[in-house]
């Protein structure tokens, strides 16, 4: 009882209607009207190659990564722990870790100024403890705890369904014949957590990428990518560098996401 | 497996931690918002002024969102269900085209999708200043959130049988889907609801771009007040988005919850 091709078409057009009136359209007017700057269609070739955009696209590309690295190691370990151990008020931790999974990045920004902001508790902390006075929450550690804050559900996530699917019987037989822990970890933990990991991986990558709301509520001196584009958008009428740098941007956090996708099966973003 | 090594402790210790980096912000956050005195702390006092003083300043900002958010899930789900069934029941290389193509709107940053759509509907003044412009993108970002939950429990569910057994009782096509795939994916539908109803609510970085100061929704303003209102304020409207969202948020973690042994 197959439907027939023709109602199948017919039950998916409002989707396929709205993906093209405000995605595919729009982005082919952005790309066009980015062509008619003063430079014309060589705009997009002189955006990308300004100074100033690519030492942006260096810096996010850096804490995109690092912010990346340090994520897989903290969510991996609480993915894992949570995964494999059950307790009392295990559930409220998982709860806990994964809460900020869709607060906007201004929220995430303004619980980074909580910590370490001019009145953070971090800052009154240190006033009271030795008169100094620490605040972060504006500096380039502000931002890669903020991009930790929005990335450690993301992973913790990922990495506890991979958890739970893990055979215990391996790591048991690996332990009877003889392998210390760090071995059962390397040789069977490890590569059976590989695909979970490259997902979360990216899933962290490309939202950092594109992480807008966090940046512009610590207002860093660091300018991430996004912060630049939105900057130039507000400041110049010529949409090309705006244009240019906003398709790069979509483009490196889609491959990511595609690689992952087509390396492992899962993963979708979701704003930072 | 006992007794517990170093290595169990020390795994306790990361993950104990990163929930208190997690939950430690947020409980300030709300505590600042009651506090008559951020900076003097417990000492000042307790107040709902802040609270009462961010509902009187920010209250369209808050029926806005509501609103927005739940325009969204009637577009997302008429639009979204279908297309989900659509996508179950068509095979082959087609079908997995769109599925990739409807990730494009969560896998490109919502900065880029808003400039574009700006840039786009520019000489639409009306469209472009109304809530509706809003909740064009708005569905653009939830819809595949709304597709793929209901496209995972229809693939688990066995359609086709059913709805062989249906037909063979002469049940037509509305009366089949209605009265057999629908209750089928009550569960995804709830998911993939609570979803787009919880990312519309905080959906910031997109909102930004497309808002004008007449359709300012709740993360909009938000902003707003962190840059230019007092600490206790931008705590309060905090709180109220904290209330607004973390009962969903929790509803969602248990709609979705992974059942041990099930693989990822």
């Amino acid at each position: 009882m197959a439907p027939s091709r023709l109602r199948l078409a017919g039950l998916a057009l409002p989707a396929v209607l709205v993906f093209l009136g405000f995605f595919v359209v729009p982005f082919g007017i952005f790309l066009h009207v980015g062509g008619q700057g003063a430079h014309g269609w060589a705009g997009y070739a002189l955006a990308l190659g300004d100074a100033r955009h690519l030492q942006s696209l260096l810096a996010t590309f850096i804490l995109s990564v690092l912010v990346t690295l340090a994520t897989l190691i903290v969510g991996g370990i609480c993915g894992l722990f949570l995964g494999r151990h059950e307790f009392p008020g295990q559930g409220l931790l998982v709860s806990i870790l994964t809460l900020p999974l869709a607060f906007p990045g201004v929220v995430v920004g303004f619980m980074i100024i909580m910590l370490g902001g001019r009145q953070g508790l971090v800052t009154q902390l240190s006033l009271a403890l030795h008169g100094g006075r620490i605040v972060f929450a504006y500096s380039v550690w502000g931002l890669f705890l903020g991009y930790l804050y929005f990335s450690i559900p993301r992973v913790v996530l990922t990495m506890l369904a991979a958890a739970r699917g893990l055979d215990a019987a391996l790591e048991e037989a690996a332990r009877s014949l003889g392998a210390k822990p760090f071995e059962i970890f390397r040789d069977i933990t490890l590569p059976a957590l590989r695909p979970a990991l490259v997902s979360a991986a990216a899933l962290t990558f490309a939202t950092s990428m594109g992480a807008f709301g966090t940046a512009f509520t610590l207002a860093t001196r660091v300018t991430v990518l996004p912060m630049m584009i939105y900057t130039d958008f507000t400041l110049t009428t010529d949409l090309s560098s705006v244009a240019a740098l906003s398709l790069l941007l979509g483009l490196v956090s889609w491959a990511a996401l595609f690689l992952a996708r087509s390396l492992t099966g899962a993963g979708v973003a979701a704003s930072g | 497996m006992k007794p517990y090594k170093f290595g169990f402790w020390l795994q306790a210790a990361v993950t104990l931690a990163s929930c208190l980096f997690i939950a430690v912000p947020m409980a300030y956050s709300v505590l600042s918002g009651l506090m008559r005195n951020a900076f003097l702390g417990l000492r000042g006092g307790l107040t709902f002024q802040w609270v009462e003083q961010v509902l009187s300043l920010y209250w369209p900002t808050i029926l806005l969102s509501i609103e927005i958010a739940l325009l969204c899930l009637v577009a997302t789900a008429l639009i979204g269900i279908p297309a989900a069934y659509a996508l179950a029941r068509a095979p082959g290389r087609l079908a997995r085209l769109a599925e990739e193509a409807l990730i494009l709107p969560v896998a490109v940053p919502g900065l880029a999708t808003g400039l574009a759509l700006v840039v786009a509907y520019d000489g639409w003044g009306d469209f472009r200043q109304s809530i509706w412009f809003i909740l064009a993108g708005h569905v653009l970002f939830t819809l595949p959130f709304m597709v793929r939950a209901v496209l995972a429990v229809m693939a688990s569910a066995d359609l086709q049988t059913l709805e062989e057994g249906a037909a063979s009782l002469g049940a037509g096509f509305a009366r089949r889907f209605l009265g057999v795939v629908l209750p089928n994916c009550k569960n995804g539908i709830l998911a993939g609801a609570l979803s787009v109803v919880t990312l519309s609510m905080g959906e910031f970085n997109l909102t930004w771009i497309l808002h004008t100061p007449l359709t300012k929704t709740l993360p909009v303003a938000l902003a707003d007040a962190y840059a230019s209102m007092r600490l206790e304020i931008g705590s309060a409207y905090t709180l109220i988005f904290f209330i607004m969202t973390v009962p969903l948020l929790l509803a969602l973690q248990r709609a979705t919850k992974p059942r041990a042994g099930e693989k990822p």
